[in-house]
C-alpha cells in the first residue's frame, strides 16, 4: 500500500464517526432509491404478466341487455381482434357470519373452461363442474376477508330468489387487480364487496339473458385506434342500453393500478434524491473541514512534488471510502427491503404471482448516484486543495476574522453573555456554513412532516366526505328506478330515523371536446344527509333548476357557473338535453354531480322516480336493519358508512404506518447526522478556545454549552424552515395524485408538526450528548501547547 | 518585594510525573521539592524538555503527578479530582501560555469578561486592561491586535479575577524582543501592584535578572535554586 493510501485508512479510521453518520445517509438514501425502484419494476412487470397470461381487455361497455348479433357486428369493426360477452350482476349476498348485506358481482364464465379475455387466475380450488350451476369462484380478497375457503357456502338474492352458492375456487383476475365496486366507493372493501364467478348458463337463465349479454369486453389488435372503436362501438350498442364504451384508461382497477404505478415512478426518483442531496451536503462539511484542516500537509505533499492531481485523487478516494459502505448497506438492504414493500401493495393490488427479481440496472445506476453525491460532495474541497499554492499553505489557515456585525449594529449582543456572543459570533461567520446545516436538519423535518401528513389528509378526508358531506349512515341502492313512494316501504323499516330518496342517473356530460361519464344523483331538497359544500366548508342550498358540479369535474369539463353542459343519459330512455350549471361545490372524492331531484325527475321526462335512499339509522337497530335489508330482493345494495370506512382504515392504517415509520426512522438518521457532524467539527475546529476555556476554570458542562449552543440554534432555526418545505413537499405530493378519483386535502395538523419537532429535537439531544461526551476527552495541555 | 519568604503558597514534595508512550515510559519529573512562597516572582530556567511546563501544570490543577504530594494552602492537591481541580483553576490560578489562546470570537473586553463572569470576586474587566495597557483597544478582537497585544490581554484575563498565583509558560516566546520586554513589564507590575505569587517559565537566561527567586531545571530535577540579589526591572535586561 502506498503511503498515501495508508494516510486515507488511517484517517478515515480516526474520522469514525462521521464515516457513520455518512454512511447512514447514504444507506438510507440508496435503500430508498433501490427498494422503492424495485417495487416499481416489479408491480410493473407483474402488471405486464399479469395481463398478457390472463388476457386483460382493452376496451369495455355495459349495456342493458344485447343479442349475440351485436358481438359479432363489433368483431367486425376493424381493429377489434377479440370480443367476450359476459353476464355481469350486482346481487345481495347472505355471507355467513356478517350481519351486514355485501354486494357480489356476479360475472359470467364459460361452462368449460377455455381461454377467454379477462380471465381467472385460480389460486386454490377448482373450475366449476359442468352441469353444476351452484358451484362459483370468488374473488380472493372477499374470500380472505370473510374467512371463506372451497366447499363453503354462500346465499345470493339472483333476480329475487334466494340461492346457495357453493364455493369450488378462489381466484383473481386482471379486471380486479383493485377490487372496488366501482364509482362511488373507491376504496376496497373486502369484507363487503367480492366479485363471483359462476357459470354463464346459469346466471343468463337466472336473468332471462339467454341468448344475450350486457357486459363487452374487447381486445385490439396492435394497429387499432382506440378511440375509433369506442365510437363504432358506441354506434352499435346504442339502441341496447349502452352506459358507453371506455378503454382501460377508464376501467377503474386498471387507473387505480396505473396511478400507483407512476406516482411510484415519481417517488422512487424524488424521496432519495432528497438524502442524497442530503449526503452530498453532509460530505461537503466534513470533507471542506478536512482539507481545511490540512493545508499544511497539502503544502508538503505539493513542495515535495505530488501534483495537483495526486492530491485531488487523494481526497476523493477518502469520498469514495467513505460512500462505499453506505451504497453497499443500501444496495443490499434496498433489495431485501423492497421485497416486504412490495408485498404490502399485495393488500390492494392483487396479483397472482409477483415478480420480484434483482434488477442489475437499478443498482448500476445507484452506484452512479451515490458515486456522483461524492463527488459533487467533495466538489468544493477538492478544488480548494487542488488550488492551493504550496507557499500559503505552509502558512497556517488564516486567523479567525471577527467583525463587529448584524448583532452587534442591532446592539443585541449587550443582553448576551460573552458564551452566547461567541457562540452568535461564530454563526455569523460562517453564514452559509450554518445555512447549510440548518438546511439539513431541516430536511430531517420536512421528511417527518412528509411522512405524517398522510394520516392528517386521509383522516380529514374521512372526516370532510363521510361525515360533512356524506351524512347518511346507510345507503340503499334499488335494483333498477322505482315509484317514489318505496322510500315510505323503507321510512317503516325498524330502525330508520330518517329516509330520504334520490334518484342516481348515469350520464356522460360534454362541454366542447372534453366529455366525461359520472352519475347525475337528484337530491330531495329538504333532505339533510347529504350536504352541498364550498371549498371553506360553508353549506349550500341546493338551486331548484339546473346542475351542480364538483368543482373538479367542473375543471375537467372547463365550465363555470352559468355555463351549459350537454347531457346523455347512459340508461333508459337515452335521451339527451342540455342543462346550466348552476352552482360549483368542493368534494374530496370523486367526480359526482347533483340535481334537484324534481328537476332530475322533469329533465328524464318521468314521473316522480327514485333509485335509492339515504337513511339514518338508530344504531341500536342497524344490525336488524341490516338483515332485513340483505335479504329484500328489491335492495340491490347496501353501503355502511361505517363499515365503509373502518374497511377504508384498517386497509390503508397498514402501509401508512409502514411507510412513516420507515420515513421517521431516516429522518432520525439524517438529523443525528447533520447535529452530530456539526457539534464534532465545531469541536475540532475549536478545541483550542475549549481547552482554554477549561484551562480558565470553566466546567465541562460551561463549555459544551459554547460547542452545542450552536448546535441547538441551528436546530431551533431548521425546524420551522423545515415545517415549510415539509409543506412544500405535502403540496408536491398532494398535486402529483390523481385529482379524478380522490384529492388528498393538503392538510398538516399540529400533531404532525409536534411530532417532527420532537423526533428533531429528540435525535438532536442524542447526538449532541454524545459530542458531550467526548470532550471529556479534550487534551487541555496539548492542545495549547501547539501554535494555532 | 523582600526577599525573606514567609508562609508558602505551593509545597511540591517529591513529585514524580512519568508519561507512558506505548512501550517507553518518559520520566519528565524525578522527585522535585519546591515551595513558593507568597507574593514572590519566581523565574523557572531550563532547556527544552526539563520538566518546567510539567511542574507548573501540575502546580496550577492542570495536570497530577504521578507520584509525590502537591499542597496549596493546607489542601492537598494530589487527590484532588477533576471537578476539584477545574474548580481550583477558576477560583485561585491564572495561566499565560506562549501562544495567547485568546477567543477568536470575542473582543478583549469580552474575553477578560469571559473570566470575570464566573469568578468570585474579579475586578472589573476594563480595569485588568488598563493594568495591561490596554484600554483603548478593548473594543478589538484578536485578530485586530498584534502579538504582544494579545499577550497583554492574555495576561489581563489571567489576573481578572484577582488569582493567587499566575503562572506564565514562557509569555515571551512567540514575541520579539521589544514586544517581549513590555509583556515583562505587565508581568511584574501585577506581581509588584497586586502583590500575586508570580511563576515565569523562560529558557531565556536573562529574564532571571528579574526573579525573586531561580529555579534551574535539568532532566526533570531541580539542578539549581537561589535568591536574586540584585533585582532588575525588566526595562534593564537585555539580551
Ligand atoms: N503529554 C506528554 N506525553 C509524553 N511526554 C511528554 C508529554 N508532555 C511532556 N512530555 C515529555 O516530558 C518531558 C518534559 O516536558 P516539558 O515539561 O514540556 O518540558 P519543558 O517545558 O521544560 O520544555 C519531555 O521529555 C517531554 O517530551
Ligand atoms: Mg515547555
Amino acid at each position: 500500500m502506498t503511503i498515501l493510501n495508508r494516510k486515507v485508512f488511517r484517517e478515515l479510521a480516526r474520522m469514525r464517526g462521521q464515516v457513520i453518520a455518512i454512511t447512514l445517509v447514504m444507506a438510507c438514501g440508496i435503500m430508498l432509491y433501490v427498494s422503492s425502484r424495485h417495487t416499481y419494476i416489479s408491480l410493473l412487470k407483474s402488471q405486464e404478466s399479469y395481463y398478457a397470461t390472463y388476457r386483460f381487455a382493452d376496451v369495455f361497455a355495459g349495456v342493458k341487455r344485447a343479442p349475440a348479433s351485436a358481438a359479432e357486428e363489433i368483431a367486425r369493426i376493424p381493429g377489434v381482434s377479440s370480443v367476450r360477452t359476459r353476464i355481469v350482476m350486482d346481487v345481495n349476498l347472505d355471507v355467513p357470519g356478517l350481519d351486514e348485506p355485501a354486494t357480489g358481482r356476479l360475472v359470467s364464465m364459460p361452462e368449460r373452461r377455455r381461454p377467454v379475455l379477462n380471465d381467472v387466475a385460480i389460486q386454490e380450488g377448482r373450475y366449476p363442474a359442468v352441469g353444476r350451476p351452484e358451484e362459483v369462484i370468488i374473488s380472493e380478497a372477499f374470500a380472505k376477508a370473510n374467512g371463506l375457503a372451497p366447499d363453503d357456502r354462500i346465499g345470493a338474492v339472483i333476480n329475487g330468489r334466494q340461492k346457495a352458492l357453493r364455493v369450488v375456487g378462489i381466484g383473481l383476475s386482471p379486471e380486479y387487480v383493485y377490487e372496488v365496486q366501482g364509482t362511488g366507493s373507491i376504496f376496497p372493501d373486502n369484507l363487503r364487496f367480492g366479485v363471483i364467478w359462476m357459470a354463464r348458463d346459469a346466471l343468463g337463465a337466472a336473468f332471462d339473458m339467454e341468448g344475450g349479454f350486457n357486459d363487452l369486453s374487447v381486445a385490439l389488435s396492435s394497429d387499432a385506434r382506440e378511440l375509433d372503436v369506442i365510437d363504432r362501438m358506441d354506434l352499435v350498442l346504442e339502441p341496447y342500453g349502452s352506459t358507453g364504451a371506455y378503454g382501460r384508461g377508464s376501467q377503474i382497477s386498471h387507473r387505480f393500478l396505473m396511478d400507483e404505478i407512476i406516482g411510484l415512478s415519481v417517488s422512487s426518483n424524488f424521496t432519495p434524491a432528497v438524502f442524497l442531496g442530503i449526503a452530498a451536503l453532509l460530505l461537503h462539511i466534513v470533507f471542506s473541514r478536512m482539507v481545511r484542516a490540512q493545508r499544511d500537509q497539502i503544502a508538503i505533499m505539493k513542495a515535495f512534488g505530488y501534483n495537483y492531481l495526486t492530491i485531488g485523487w487523494h481526497y476523493l478516494k477518502f469520498a469514495f471510502l467513505a460512500i462505499t459502505g453506505g451504497t453497499l448497506l443500501g444496495i443490499v438492504g434496498g433489495f431485501l427491503l423492497g421485497r416486504p414493500l412490495t408485498a404490502l401493495y399485495q393488500d390492494y393490488y392483487r396479483f397472482p404471482d409477483l415478480v420480484y427479481e434483482l434488477n442489475y440496472e437499478v443498482i448500476a445506476l445507484a452506484a452512479v448516484i451515490s458515486v456522483s453525491a461524492a463527488f459533487l460532495g467533495t466538489l468544493h474541497a477538492l478544488r480548494s486543495a487542488m488550488s492551493l499554492p504550496p507557499a500559503e499553505a505552509m502558512r497556517p489557515d488564516s486567523p479567525a476574522h471577527f467583525r463587529p456585525l448584524a448583532m452587534e449594529r442591532l446592539g443585541v449582543h449587550q443582553m448576551l453573555t460573552p458564551v452566547w456572543r461567541m457562540i452568535f459570533r461564530n454563526m455569523e461567520r460562517k453564514p452559509v456554513k450554518t445555512l447549510l446545516s440548518a438546511f439539513g436538519i431541516a430536511m430531517a423535518v420536512a421528511i417527518l412532516v412528509m411522512g405524517r401528513f398522510t394520516f392528517d389528509s386521509i383522516e380529514y378526508l374521512i372526516d370532510y366526505q363521510f361525515r360533512t358531506v356524506q351524512r347518511d349512515d346507510a345507503a340503499v341502492v334499488f335494483a333498477g328506478p322505482r315509484p317514489a313512494r318505496a322510500r315510505f316501504e323503507l321510512s317503516h323499516l325498524p330502525g330508520v330515523v330518517r329516509s330520504e330518496p334520490y334518484r342516481a342517473v348515469p350520464v356522460r356530460l360534454r362541454a366542447g371536446h372534453i366529455a366525461k361519464q359520472t352519475a347525475i344523483n337528484g337530491l330531495d331538497p329538504a333532505g339533510e344527509l347529504r350536504q352541498l359544500i364550498d371549498r371553506d366548508g360553508q353549506a349550500l342550498t341546493l338551486p331548484p333548476e339546473g346542475v351542480v358540479l364538483t368543482r373538479t369535474l367542473a375543471d375537467l369539463l372547463a365550465v363555470r357557473e352559468g355555463d351549459l353542459v350537454d347531457v346523455e343519459v347512459l340508461e333508459g330512455s337515452r335521451m339527451q338535453g342540455r342543462l346550466p350549471v348552476s352552482l360549483l361545490v368542493d368534494e374530496l372524492i370523486g367526480i359526482s354531480a347533483y340535481m334537484d331531484n324534481r328537476a332530475l325527475n322533469r329533465f328524464l321526462g318521468e314521473g316522480s322516480t327514485i333509485s335509492g335512499a339515504y337513511l339514518s339509522v338508530d344504531p341500536l337497530r342497524a344490525d336488524a336493519l341490516y338483515r332485513t335489508l340483505k335479504e329484500t330482493p328489491a335492495v340491490a345494495g347496501v353501503a355502511v358508512r361505517e363499515a365503509v370506512i373502518k374497511g377504508f382504515e384498517d386497509s390503508i392504517a397498514e402501509s401508512t404506518s409502514a411507510t412513516t415509520f420507515t420515513l421517521t426512522v431516516f429522518a432520525c438518521i439524517i438529523a443525528c447526522g447533520m447535529v452530530y457532524n456539526g457539534a464534532r467539527i465545531a469541536l475540532e475546529e475549536r478545541n483550542r478556545e475549549m481547552a482554554s476555556l477549561r484551562v480558565l476554570g470553566f466546567t465541562e458542562r460551561e463549555i459544551s454549552v459554547v460547542l452545542l449552543g450552536e448546535q441547538a440554534i441551528v436546530t431551533l432555526m431548521a425546524i420551522p424552515i423545515g415545517f415549510l418545505i415539509g409543506w412544500g413537499l405535502c403540496y408536491l405530493a398532494v398535486n402529483a395524485t390523481a385529482q379524478e378519483l380522490y384529492r388528498m386535502p393538503l392538510v398538516i395538523t399540529g400533531k404532525t408538526y409536534a411530532f417532527a419537532f420532537l423526533v428533531v429535537s429528540a435525535a438532536a439531544v442524542v447526538s449532541a450528548y454524545v459530542v458531550h461526551r467526548q470532550l471529556r476527552h479534550l487534551d487541555m495541555i496539548g492542545v495549547l501547547k501547539v501554535q494555532e | 518585594m523582600s526577599t525573606v519568604q514567609t508562609e508558602p503558597v505551593f509545597r511540591a514534595r517529591s513529585i514524580s510525573k512519568v508519561y507512558r508512550m506505548g512501550e517507553v515510559d518518559v520520566s519528565a519529573l524525578r522527585g522535585v521539592d519546591l515551595d513558593l512562597y507568597a507574593g514572590e516572582l519566581a523565574v523557572f530556567l531550563g532547556a527544552s524538555g526539563s520538566g518546567k511546563s510539567t511542574l507548573l501544570n501540575i502546580l496550577g490543577g492542570l495536570d497530577v503527578p504521578s507520584g509525590g504530594q502537591v499542597f496549596y494552602r493546607e489542601r492537598e492537591m494530589t487527590g484532588a479530582d477533576e471537578s476539584e481541580r477545574t474548580g481550583f483553576r477558576r477560583r485561585s490560578v491564572g495561566f499565560v501560555f506562549q501562544f495567547y489562546n485568546l477567543i477568536p470570537s470575542l473582543t478583549a473586553l469580552e474575553n477578560v469578561e469571559l473570566v470575570t463572569e464566573i469568578a468570585e470576586d474579579p475586578m472589573p474587566a476594563e480595569d485588568a486592561l488598563s493594568l495591561v495597557g490596554l484600554q483603548p483597544r478593548m473594543h478589538h478582537f484578536p485578530a485586530q491586535m498584534s502579538g504582544g497585544e494579545q499577550q497583554r490581554v492574555a495576561i489581563a484575563r489571567a489576573i481578572a479575577k484577582r488569582p493567587e498565583v499566575l503562572l506564565c509558560d514562557e509569555p515571551t516566546g512567540a514575541l520579539d524582543y521589544t514586544t517581549g520586554k513590555r509583556v515583562l513589564e505587565v508581568i511584574e507590575k501585577v506581581n509588584s501592584t497586586l502583590g500575586t505569587t508570580t511563576a515565569v517559565i523562560t529558557h531565556n537566561a536573562a529574564i532571571a535578572d528579574m526573579a525573586d527567586r531561580v529555579i534551574r531545571l535539568r532532566s526533570g530535577e531541580i539542578v539549581e535554586e537561589y535568591a536574586n540579589k540584585a533585582k532588575k526591572r525588566p526595562d534593564e535586561l537585555s539580551w
